[in-house]
């Protein structure tokens, strides 16, 4: 049987925020929730796990460091040493300073495309690739709950209705679950 | 009010004030044969006096910034950072005193006298010697700067300094304790009009006072970065102090309503404000060390040459130590970490007002030993003290700020 799914639509995201902790504490399972911009502090309301994107920003950013470190050693000191207004490139730590911007930028660099660029890839959301929002108004003016059947177990699809239903939503739609991508 | 210092607090606080008297007396038996002995005195009160000044200061233009802004989170913590700026009062006093001994002295000159040079000043332009021509230590580097760098200039300025200092620090005082009582926004947006101008003025006031009193103590070398440089440190300082004072009231169970987010926050000042200050440090050193002219180059190379290790030691703790150890989000609110790194910078700074002072009076001759050490300890204990004082003479939260209810519910 496949996968069947409860949406349950909010107009404002204090409200669903509230709805979010009564239904959670009655023991249901939010497997998402769609919003217009991100509602702050919802994500240990519904057990989203911290995110890792900070250590990957961090390793990218090392590995830029690191980039730039061996490019300009070997750009200018190993291979084609030159004299910029009389400091002649003879040793690394010695003209370090004038090496340190160029470390920066490459470290910026690295960890800001390429902590964007995973963001894009994990989430799936390149441009060009279909969009997974169960309802596209949730792009405009409306807050949704992501309630899959499978993930509670415990409760009946008439249950769950019930105990959502007890929240202030202003729609409710169960289906089937399709997976977008 | 809610708040009292504990006696185990006090007698903690005396015991610091102790300490570092007696390390000073011991600092100034042993010194007070050499050559160097009142300059390195009056250089000590001069970096020690700078450098809590700084901190109340700091948080003084914290404070005004915060009403600027029309910040909400920061309510929570307005007691803490009110307390810190309060010092403004006693570190003017002891400044301005320090100033009049200078002006009495043409400049602190209590040193000695080498074929008829005096040696020794703290503020040498002070001296009315070297912008005599006919004197045979006639500068005229020096002389070229007056008028503003003379002793009438300097007072007119330090006093308006002081005044605008002072004046701001007690009406931002007094609004607050009255807001306790009326609540409205009346007192809100009056805060608001005062801390825009207060950042206005502080926005000349720190450039032009740090030339004053501590980059004259080189009086032939400038740089137009100074002022951001010196004001860079003092926010830094200020952050982490409010840091500490925060952490400690928690634990002692006061500041209920901070929470973890309120920490989070004052966290990533202090990571920011250490980036900053590194960032000015190395303008201002990548430029000059680039073009390498003698004349401005003479400032690094006597850091260089003389306190290696302090010149650049105080530069790794600041930068490397929050960058490394505040970098994760989980260890801006974690109380332990947060103290050690806290502490650790304080003296790091402490080490960078040292930097600025003692090779522009010193020369080579400057070192840290008992006489530093005692002092800091004293004048840190002291600092503590009469913010604690503060802290104690109204509620530590404020009862009708407009944006209380929001600084409660703060949530990162």
């Amino acid at each position: 049987m496949a996968d069947r799914v409860i949406y349950a639509m909010y107009d404002d995201d204090e409200v669903l925020m509230d709805g979010a902790k009564k239904l959670v504490s009655e023991g249901v399972h939010i497997t998402d929730v769609f919003s217009p911009f991100p509602i702050h502090g919802i994500d240990p309301i519904i057990g989203v796990k911290h995110t890792r994107l900070g250590i990957v920003s961090f390793m990218f950013g090392l590995l830029g460091m690191t980039l730039a470190v061996i490019g300009f050693k070997y750009f200018m000191i190993d291979d084609w040493p030159m004299n910029i207004g009389g400091k002649p490139n003879f040793s690394l730590l010695e003209n370090y300073p004038s090496f340190v911007p160029i470390t920066f930028e490459f470290t910026v660099l690295f960890a800001a495309h390429g902590m964007a660029l995973t963001y894009l890839l994990r989430n799936k959301t390149l441009p060009g690739m279909p969009a997974d929002n169960p309802y596209p108004r949730t792009t405009d003016d409306r807050f949704v709950m992501e309630i899959r059947l499978s993930d509670n177990t415990k409760f009946s699809a008439d249950e769950l209705h019930t105990k959502i239903k007890t929240t202030d939503i202003v729609e409710i739609e169960e289906k089937d679950y399709v997976v977008v991508k | 009010m809610e708040f009292q210092i504990s006696a185990r607090a006090k007698k903690t606080i005396f015991g610091v004030i102790g300490v570092g008297v007696l390390a000073f007396i011991i600092g100034v038996v042993q010194n007070s044969g050499t050559d160097q002995f009142m300059t390195r005195l009056f250089s000590n009160l001069l970096i020690d006096g700078f450098f809590f000044f700084a901190i109340a200061l700091g948080a003084l233009f914290f404070l005004a910034l915060q009403y600027a802004t029309e910040t909400g989170w920061s309510v929570a913590i307005k007691r803490v950072v009110e307390g810190v700026a309060s010092y403004v009062l006693v570190g003017a006093g002891i400044l301005l005193a320090l100033f009049l001994i200078f002006t009495f002295t043409d400049g602190g000159w209590f040193g000695t006298e080498v074929h008829g040079h005096h040696i020794g000043h703290i503020y040498e332009w002070m001296d009315p010697a070297l912008s005599d021509v006919d004197n045979m230590n006639y500068d005229k580097l020096v002389a070229n700067k007056a008028p503003f760098l003379t002793k009438w200039f300097f007072w007119i300025v330090t006093i308006l300094y002081m005044t605008v200092y002072i004046w701001f620090y007690k009406g931002f005082r007094k609004r607050s304790l009255q807001e306790d009582n009326e609540g409205g926004t009346k007192l809100h947006y009056k805060n608001f009009a005062k801390g825009a101008l207060f950042l206005v003025l502080f926005g000349y006031f720190s450039s032009t006072s740090s030339w004053h009193w501590l980059m004259s103590v080189d009086p032939h070398w400038f740089s137009t970065l100074y002022g951001w440089y010196v004001f860079g440190g003092m926010w830094c300082t200020a952050m982490v102090t409010i840091m500490l004072v925060t952490l400690y009231l928690k634990r002692k169970g006061h500041l209920q309503v901070v929470n973890d987010s309120h920490i989070h926050d004052i966290g990533k000042w202090v990571f920011a404000l250490s980036f900053l200050w590194s960032y000015l440090f190395f303008s201002q050193f990548m430029l000059y060390w680039y073009a390498d002219i003698p004349e401005e180059v003479i400032y690094f190379h006597e850091r260089i040459e003389n306190y290696k290790f302090i010149f650049w030691g105080m530069f790794m703790i600041n930068f490397i130590v929050p960058m490394l150890l505040l970098m994760s989000d989980s260890a801006k609110r974690n109380a332990g970490i947060l103290m050690t790194v806290c502490v650790i910078i304080i003296i790091g700074h402490w080490a960078d007002v040292y930097m600025l002072v003692t090779p522009g009076t010193m020369g080579e001759h400057g070192s840290i030993g008992f006489m530093e050490i005692g002092l800091f300890m004293a004048f840190a204990g002291l600092f503590v003290y009469l913010i604690m004082n503060t802290l104690t003479k109204a509620p530590l939260v404020p009862q009708n700020h407009p944006y209380l209810d929001e600084s409660k519910h703060h949530h990162i």
